[in-house]
């Protein structure tokens, strides 16, 4: 009654085909990041030690540390997000929590949508303009990080707006049934378990402000800015800064005689950072999952 | 037998975009009553509490003509909406516990009628899970999370929560069909017991439900009141309309 008809074996065995080719190609993906990973560290070992991290340039960027670039970096993040997670988690629950369907909002809905699309090169050009010339900010960390958080602007919307969908409708419906405001209801239901979506997404825009470079090279990164060993507070936000991204960019194709492995130890770093937050965000993210509420 | 008129409603028309769900329903719901509403899915039931309580007002594609008075009060007027709302206990056909503590639960919607004394909260919480006939189950662990209740235990906690804002009103959708039994005629016992502070709107797809505890019952379908009398008429051998006798007998078709 079991017995396997012919019919039956070409079946199973298409089913297997398939579920390995599906999972070669899933499984592929760790095949690049290892290949990155393994390829940049080995390239980079004769330079890897704490005090690249902490040294400043040396002998016109041949040798020496990155620190000027890695503060520069922390400065532009968080400036950066600093200014556009809180008007991206306000707009989000705007959109999803008050807006009606009608021409403006969905004006705003296609506004964030092509935002989302614009290349960085014209989010650089555009803040140029707007911040460096029109709004008088100079080159500077300010105009940098003004014109990083337009460009994270529309991600963070967008995946503020998932993490409140994700929080059932029936539970809006049970609060307004009760005479709560629209306000009360998110406040006291729909944001607090909806936060830990939220910071994930504000938290996984860290790298991409990280790793740009079109946007603060035309805005506020410099070539060089000497600065102390060590400095965390390097910087004043009306002057202009090093940034990872624009160093590794400037070493490895600007200045002539740098060690091989100086431009893979900043690659490291860069990537290292990245990988670190991005961690936290998981670490986060099952943390608040563990605590679900229903 | 109850009689002083606590909601009337008259020529209640109700569309979602061109699609009419009420035809103009002309009715009152006397103080003190259990008035039970019966009939087929999609015949507008749900729609008419949402009317009742104004969250009609959260879908955008729907449009009300008619009018809908609470204690003589006009509700499509009204403009404290938050009131309104107050004065309608809502139970949901699906038990939501909100993931919140049970506590809190309770203490929502007296924390947002602006209510902070610990001790008056203290005594609405457990005056309604009392009333709720859930407090003995959960008196010990009032901070553990509604949502990790029973469905059964869930339901009987949003009921708590639709009496905790004190209404005068409570409107039951259907709030035995994700219960067991056993649960559904404690609740049916508990609101023998609301009734004599409360009028109670039974919507619910079990006929004999509404004939166990319904003063009155309407036979809504399709939009249109088919006929509205006393149960006795209604579930009898005799009701006025032929359909009525049908449905109520499980002859409709």
């Amino acid at each position: 009654m079991f017995a396997e008809t012919p019919f039956v074996r070409d079946k199973r065995r298409s089913e297997t085909t398939a579920k390995w080719v599906f999972f070669a190609m899933a499984g592929s993906m760790i095949l690049p990041l290892l290949l990155i990973v393994v390829f940049l560290f080995v390239k980079a070992a004769p330079s890897l030690r704490v005090d690249f991290l902490l040294d400043i340039p040396r002998r016109g960027m041949t040798e020496g540390g990155i620190w000027p670039a890695f503060v520069g970096t922390i400065y532009l993040v968080f400036i950066s997000l600093a200014v556009s997670a809180p008007i991206g988690i306000l707009a989000a629950v705007y959109l999803n929590e008050y807006a009606r369907d009608n021409w403006l909002n969905r004006l705003i809905n296609l506004a964030v949508i092509n935002l989302a699309g614009v290349p960085s090169i014209v989010h650089a050009l555009f803040g140029l303009g707007a911040f460096v010339y029109a709004a008088r900010f100079g080159y500077s960390i300010l105009s940098a990080s003004l014109t990083l958080a337009i460009m994270t602007l529309p991600v963070i919307i967008a995946s503020t707006r998932e993490a409140l969908a994700s929080v059932p409708m029936s539970f809006r419906e049970a609060c307004w049934n009760v005479g709560a405001t629209r306000w009360q209801t998110i406040r006291s239901v729909v944001l607090p378990n909806s936060i830990s979506g939220i910071l994930t997404g504000v938290i996984l825009q860290v790298s991409r402000a990280a790793g740009e470079t079109a946007p603060i090279m035309f805005t506020g990164a410099v070539f060089f800015k000497a600065v102390q060993k060590g400095d965390l507070f390097a910087y004043n936000l009306n002057e202009q800064c090093m940034a990872l991204s624009m160093h590794l960019y400037t070493i490895s194709t600007q200045v002539p005689g740098v060690r091989e492995s100086v431009p893979f130890a900043t690659a490291v770093v860069l990537l290292g950072s990245v990988l670190l937050v991005n961690a936290a965000a998981i670490a986060l993210r099952a943390h608040m999952r563990a605590r679900k509420k229903w | 037998m109850p009689s002083e008129t606590h909601i009337e409603i008259r020529d209640l028309r109700l569309a979602y975009g061109t699609r009419e769900v009420l035809h103009g329903i002309s009715l009152d719901i006397r103080r003190n009553e259990i008035f039970g509403v019966i009939g087929p899915a999609q015949s507008g039931k749900t729609s008419l509490l949402r009317c009742i309580n104004r969250t009609i007002d959260f879908s955008p594609e729907a449009s009300v003509a008619g009018t809908i008075t609470v204690d003589g009060e006009d509700v499509r007027g009204a403009k404290d909406l938050y009131a309104l709302r107050r004065k309608i206990g809502m139970v949901a056909p699906l038990p939501v516990g909100l993931p919140l503590s049970i506590y809190d639960n309770v203490a929502f919607a007296p924390r947002c009628a602006g209510m902070n004394r610990k001790a008056d909260i203290d005594a609405i919480v457990e005056q309604c899970l009392r009333q709720a006939a859930l407090w003995d189950e959960v008196k010990d662990r009032l901070d553990s999370l509604g949502t990790k209740l029973s469905g059964g235990q869930q339901q009987r906690l949003t009921i708590a929560r639709a009496l905790s804002h004190q209404p005068e009103i409570l409107c039951l959708d259907e709030f035995s069909i994700a219960i067991d039994p056993v649960t559904t005629m404690r609740i049916e016992d508990v609101l023998k017991d609301l009734r004599k502070n409360m009028t109670i709107i039974l919507v619910t797809n079990l006929t004999q439900q509404a004939r166990r505890l319904a003063d009155r019952t309407m036979f809504l379908w399709n939009g249109e009141i088919i006929e509205l009398g006393p149960s006795d008429t209604i579930f009898g051998n005799s009701p006025r309309d032929r359909r009525t006798y049908e449905y109520v007998n499980g002859l409709f078709g």
